[in-house]
């Protein structure tokens, strides 16, 4: 399959899933209970010409269907709606927030990454008590929760020793990574965890494999043997879980920016739910879908480059 | 007479000793780790099935003056910012940190397990509609549909466990609909179709009991996720409200206690809920190896 093909494939499939969870979102947001016409007007309810004219505003009395139409039509202009809790259009909430999120889900994933394929690969590779301790760790660290491992940092490295900021994103540039320095360890801990453990399976497998004896037999460096012939083949395996971890990160974001009282996407979709601003929890569950999928296909294009064997879109 | 005698007696000598090699057979798949996860699991869900009798006190009494102590002898475990006993709060919050994800397993199972059974059977147009729906459901994080669900009915534990429920269809249907697949190849499932079996006593009972140890591990494994999940949306304030007890909301109290210097009652949860989730991986990791080899 053409790089182009794939790339339309894929842009096709990402379109039908969110113009079907646009449809599930909107739909079910539509038959959730209470009109919003008592939250604009407040508990005092208004004048008859006061309820027609938001009724006007907002199209309260149009049908469903084309309410929905309209909606996606805006959508699709970039037009998100307005909130009805910050009285500005979603659109602007989205982009001031989506900066802090995406710099979390990437500093956490670099974190991933680095610690995951180091300590697996050194536990494959030394074996005995090395492998020991990783193992016992990585069983730990997957089954403690994203907010029991935030409030554990920031009693102990925020509030205990004083080295982090507990709150907050700082002023930008390095006072901004260093504020999310504890948020995105707080993130990896159980996906670091996990990758640990495929990478050290991945890497003894390929270890036993016939052109890894081959060339440990021709007397080439250990070294170059474990990045050239081992690593290089375990990396698929590698691949497919970082897609899928940063993939959930995404969600796993929603709680460790309640823990951080970081200003993301995460925590302006907790803020909305309960104030029933359901214009930010549309745009806002739809930016994670997309953002979901997109990660995905992101993946699915990296193994060509990583494998040259697997062709664009098919998955092994 | 004599005779039955001694035929019953050698008998109950084999069920005996076939009951024997079932329990070590079950302790040698299980390991020395996997039998430490399985008591330490059960010991938890002792405590919490009769926490309203082994709790040394009322978990919603407060009393104030051992508001945010240590461990005193009236209060094992310290009392949180309310003075309320934390160790009787542990036990009652335990039960609904295990019953709540046990209810979105349980339904995710089932729904999950009869969806791939009906696309494994019937193949075709139906399973590439089913398949269709679940890689839609794929798309939206787990955690995700939980909150779309209390964004529509309000914050409450059964709205969490219901978004839940549905999160984890795919996770299921997915592992089902590959054993039953493979099920549905084997010589005996066309066998009993020649014999006039109809489709669904096939599925139902045929190829469900041989998919079952699968069922069961995936249940198991996905079992601790759940826990991990909803205690996170209790913790942000949407699931479980107070002053009902819970082991997400019981870290969310002890955090801020924490901020002040008293990190007893999120310690105590917070260490709950990673021996939960712990206990329930292993033994589902343990479930997962011998349904594969068993296959």
């Amino acid at each position: 399959m053409s790089f182009a093909s794939f790339l339309l494939r894929r842009s096709g499939g990402l379109l039908l899933v969110l113009l079907v969870t646009s449809f599930l979102v909107f739909g079910l947001l539509y038959l959730a209970p209470g009109s919003p016409l008592a939250f604009i007007l407040g508990p005092r309810g208004g004048t008859p010409e006061q309820i027609a004219a938001v009724t006007e505003q907002y199209h309260l009395n149009d049908p469903f269907i084309v309410r929905y139409i309209a909606w996606l039509g805006d959508l699709v202009q970039g037009d998100l709606g307005r909130s009805l809790v910050y009285r500005q259009p979603v659109g602007d909430l989205l982009i001031s927030r989506a900066g802090t999120t995406a710099a979390l889900v990437s500093l956490a994933a670099v974190i991933i990454a680095v610690v995951g394929i180091i300590a697996g690969t050194w536990a494959a590779l030394r074996g005995g008590w090395v492998d020991q301790v990783v193992s016992t760790l990585a069983a730990i660290g997957l089954s403690t929760p994203v907010f029991v491992v935030g409030v554990a940092l920031i009693s102990l490295f925020a509030v205990g020793l004083g080295w982090f900021p507990t709150f907050g994103v700082g002023t930008g540039g390095l006072d901004t990574l260093w504020h999310l320095f504890l948020p995105a360890v707080a993130l990896s801990v159980a996906s670091a965890a996990y990758l640990a453990r495929i990478t050290k399976t991945a890497v003894n497998e390929e270890r036993t494999r016939e052109h890894v004896q081959t060339a440990t037999v021709r007397g080439l460096a250990p070294g170059l043997i474990v990045r050239r012939h081992v690593l290089r083949n375990a990396l698929i395996p590698i691949t497919t879980v970082l897609g899928l971890t940063v993939a959930t990160l995404i969600a796993g974001a929603v709680v460790v920016e309640n823990v951080f009282a970081l200003d993301g996407l995460g925590s302006l979709l907790v803020k909305a739910i309960l104030q029933r601003d359901f214009a930010v929890v549309q745009a806002v569950v739809l930016v994670l879908v997309v953002a979901f999928v997109v990660v995905n296909a992101i993946v699915d294009v990296l193994y060509t480059f990583i494998d040259p064997r697997i062709s664009l879109g098919s998955r092994q | 007479m004599s005779l039955k005698t001694t035929t019953l007696a050698v008998a109950k000598d084999e069920a005996i000793r076939g009951r024997e090699t079932v329990v070590r057979r079950t302790l040698d798949r299980l390991g020395v780790i996997g039998v430490i996860a399985a008591v330490v699991l059960a010991a938890i869900v002792i405590a919490a099935a009769f926490a309203t009798w082994l709790a040394p006190a009322d978990p919603n009494a407060p009393d104030l003056f051992a508001a945010l102590s240590g461990p005193t002898s009236a209060h094992l475990l310290g009392a949180d910012a309310l003075g309320r006993d934390i160790l009787s709060r542990l036990m009652h919050g335990a039960q609904v940190t295990l019953a709540g994800p046990g209810l979105v397993i349980l339904l995710s199972t089932i729904v999950g397990t009869a969806l791939a059974l009906v696309a494994a059977w019937c193949g075709g147009r139906v399973d590439a509609v089913i398949v269709w729906v679940l890689d839609i459901l794929f798309a939206v994080p787990g955690i995700v549909f939980a909150l779309i669900a209390v964004a529509i009915w309000g914050p409450s534990l059964f709205t969490v466990v219901c978004g839940l429920a549905v999160a984890y269809i795919p996770y299921v249907a997915r592992v089902v609909r590959g054993a039953a697949l493979r099920e549905r190849n084997l010589p005996y499932v066309s066998a009993a179709w020649l014999q006039g079996h109809s489709g669904f006593g096939i599925t139902t009972t045929q190829i469900l009991r041989n998919v079952q140890p699968i069922v069961i591990a995936q249940a198991v494994s996905s079992l601790g996720f759940a826990v991990i999940d909803l205690a996170a949306v209790s913790f942000l304030g949407l699931g479980v409200q107070p002053p009902t007890a819970d082991l997400g909301l019981m870290v969310k109290s002890g955090f801020d206690s924490t901020l002040r210097g008293h990190p007893g009652e999120a310690i105590a949860a917070g260490t709950l809920i990673v021996l939960i989730v712990w206990c329930v991986t292993v033994l589902g990791d343990r479930l997962t190896s011998t349904a594969r080899s068993m296959s």
